[in-house]
């Protein structure tokens, strides 16, 4: 009997390993795939020229530009509305019905798909409010996506703030707005930039949302009327219509690197954040 | 000083306030856009008619809805015992130094723009499918298995949280009275993780039901109800997303029709999600 529960035990430790093993090396192989299909695509040239012939030769430039334009918007729009939510949540309400509220409007927001903020900015941005596929439309449209995550990370950087530093700061005479822009805001600020840094990884890479709302416009927009094809979308009508498998690879590469950088740094951030803080907390 | 102050607060409580009416907006727009041809068509015929033909008045979306049960399914069957196993092999056998680098590389995995899993799927799977299973390669199988790949980041990584959050007293006391580490895992540390896992599964769920364009570059997208795993398949939101850009009119609102569908779907599994973590908290 003992000797049956230790070999079980062997066994079920070789059946994690393995597992944790597939995991890891199963999402290695994606990135290493792309990389090794792609890069040898890029070039300075594949980068900073237009596409031709609908993407089968030339570069993605319009689409780089088309990428950064909507994700500056969606984080020029999101960030502030976060980061003020945040505030009221870990500085001023902590309970209550109001506070459930938000919460419920922020975590359900979180799990919409991102086809449906596809078709509600296409309802309300592109036709309601007549702005037509436009960077504006699909940047609002982003916002609204991102802005669940920039909330989330803000609260939980604000809340990491010691409360010593608060009380320090009201015994010197501060009020609480005062205690917040320069005590709270500045210590908590890495852990914010990190919302907002997923919220820019997010905006690259996404797709569903974007295409019914900024359109596949090939050209460098010159107004935020304008439409514009981001390099997620470009990936895809490549891809799916079997457009280049030669540019698709290189896109991907190119949204792949971009997006596990900015990733990175996020991460890289909130490290260090909290370590900093942990030490400070003692 | 005190005006400022309150004036400060107020105009914060309103800001906080921009999500809630966000989700508000949201679904008011697409139950308006979808509502009415719910009612015109009679709900019972839109959601269990079987035949889609939008241009010739034929508006049924059960192929649709059971495609997205059938390979949401299959997400969760092949992708969450892996997730979960990788999560207990982080948090109970890791040695510190494996858990700090591979904790970290998971959740920038879990960055990885979802059309790129998508075109792998279809480059690398889809033949694969078609060579050794038959069938046109474009199936159910091929979309759960991406899903699953696409949704192991996310319940691997609550799931860790979960399991971190049992505290070590609940192993040293398992094994203090002779139990080996596997029954520690499964008799202790499991059971007293189960809502956040739980969590973390629903969460994967919602993942894999609102998962859009990987889906449509390895499902096939035929409107059929599928009748084995290597059927092509439509998903609610497959469904939507190759049809808007074209739709227009009646075809156009029973597009929305079908959001509508997804929204309540997605509503009601947060729901679950929101009781679950709350009963996870007053244990």
């Amino acid at each position: 009997m003992i000797l049956r529960s230790r070999q079980r035990d062997r066994l079920m430790r070789g059946v994690l390993t393995a597992s944790a093993v597939l995991a890891v090396g199963v999402l290695v192989l994606i990135v290493g795939y792309v990389l090794w299909q792609g890069l040898p695509v890029l070039s300075r040239a594949f980068l900073l020229e237009p596409p031709a012939k609908m993407g089968r030769a030339g570069g993605i430039f319009p689409t780089i530009v088309g990428t950064v334009l909507l994700t500056a918007g969606a984080v020029v729009v999101a960030a502030p509305l976060g980061v003020a939510t945040a505030i009221y949540l870990a500085e001023y309400a902590h309970q209550g019905r109001l506070v459930s509220l938000i919460r419920f409007g922020t975590e359900s927001l979180a799990g919409i798909p991102s086809i449906i903020f596809g078709v509600f900015g296409f309802l309300f941005f592109v036709i309601y409010l007549g702005m037509g596929w436009s960077v504006l439309s699909g940047a609002l449209t982003l916002a609204g996506m991102i802005l669940p995550t920039i909330i989330r990370t803000a609260e939980e950087a604000m809340l990491a703030v010691p409360r010593a530093y608060r009380e320090v700061s009201y015994s010197l005479g501060g009020s609480r707005w005062q205690t917040i822009t320069r005590v709270v805001l500045p210590n908590a600020l890495p852990g914010i930039l990190t919302g907002i840094m997923l919220g820019v990884g997010r905006s690259v890479g996404e797709t569903a949302a974007v295409i019914f709302t900024a359109g596949a416009s090939l050209r460098v927009p010159h107004s935020v009327l304008d439409p514009v094809r981001t390099m997620s979308v470009h990936f895809y009508l490549l891809a799916r219509e079997g457009i280049s498998m030669r540019n698709a690879y290189g896109t991907a590469a190119v949204l792949v690197l971009s997006v596990l950088a900015v990733n990175f740094v996020a991460y890289y951030l909130m490290h260090r954040h909290l370590a900093r803080l942990r030490g400070a907390g003692r | 000083m005190k005006g400022r102050e309150s004036l400060i607060r107020r105009l914060l409580m309103v800001v906080a306030f921009s999500s809630l009416s966000l989700l508000a907006l949201i679904a008011l727009f697409i139950f308006a856009g979808g509502i009415p041809i719910m009612v015109e068509e009679g709900p019972v015929e839109f959601l269990a008619g079987t035949r889609w033909a939008p241009t010739r008045g034929h508006f049924g979306i059960l192929p649709m809805i059971v495609g997205s049960l059938w390979v949401t399914a299959g997400a969760l069957v092949l992708g969450v015992p892996v997730a979960l196993a990788c999560a207990i092999y982080l948090s109970e056998l890791a040695s510190e130094s494996v858990g700090r680098v591979v904790k970290p590389a998971l959740e920038l995995l879990a960055g990885i723009p979802s059309v790129v899993y998508g075109f792998l799927g279809l480059v690398l799977l889809v033949p694969l499918i078609r060579k050794f299973l038959g069938g046109p390669g474009f199936s159910v199988l091929a979309a759960a298995c991406v899903l699953a790949v696409m949704i192991l980041p996310t319940v691997t990584s609550v799931s860790y949280d979960a399991l971190r959050a049992v505290p070590s007293a609940y192993r040293e006391g398992s094994l203090a009275l002779g139990a080996t580490r596997w029954q520690t895992i499964r008799m202790s540390v499991l059971p007293a993780a189960r809502s956040g896992i739980l969590a973390g599964v629903i969460l994967g769920l919602g993942r894999a039901v609102g998962e859009t364009m990987a889906v449509i570059m390895v499902a096939g997208n035929a409107t059929l109800v599928p009748l084995s795993p290597l059927d092509p398949v439509r998903t609610l939101t497959s469904n939507i997303a190759l049809e808007l850009g074209y739709a227009a009119g009646k075809h156009r609102e029973a597009l929305f029709a079908t959001g509508v569908v997804l929204f309540l779907i997605i509503m009601a599994l947060n729901l679950v999600a929101g009781a679950v973590a709350g009963r996870g908290k007053v244990r």
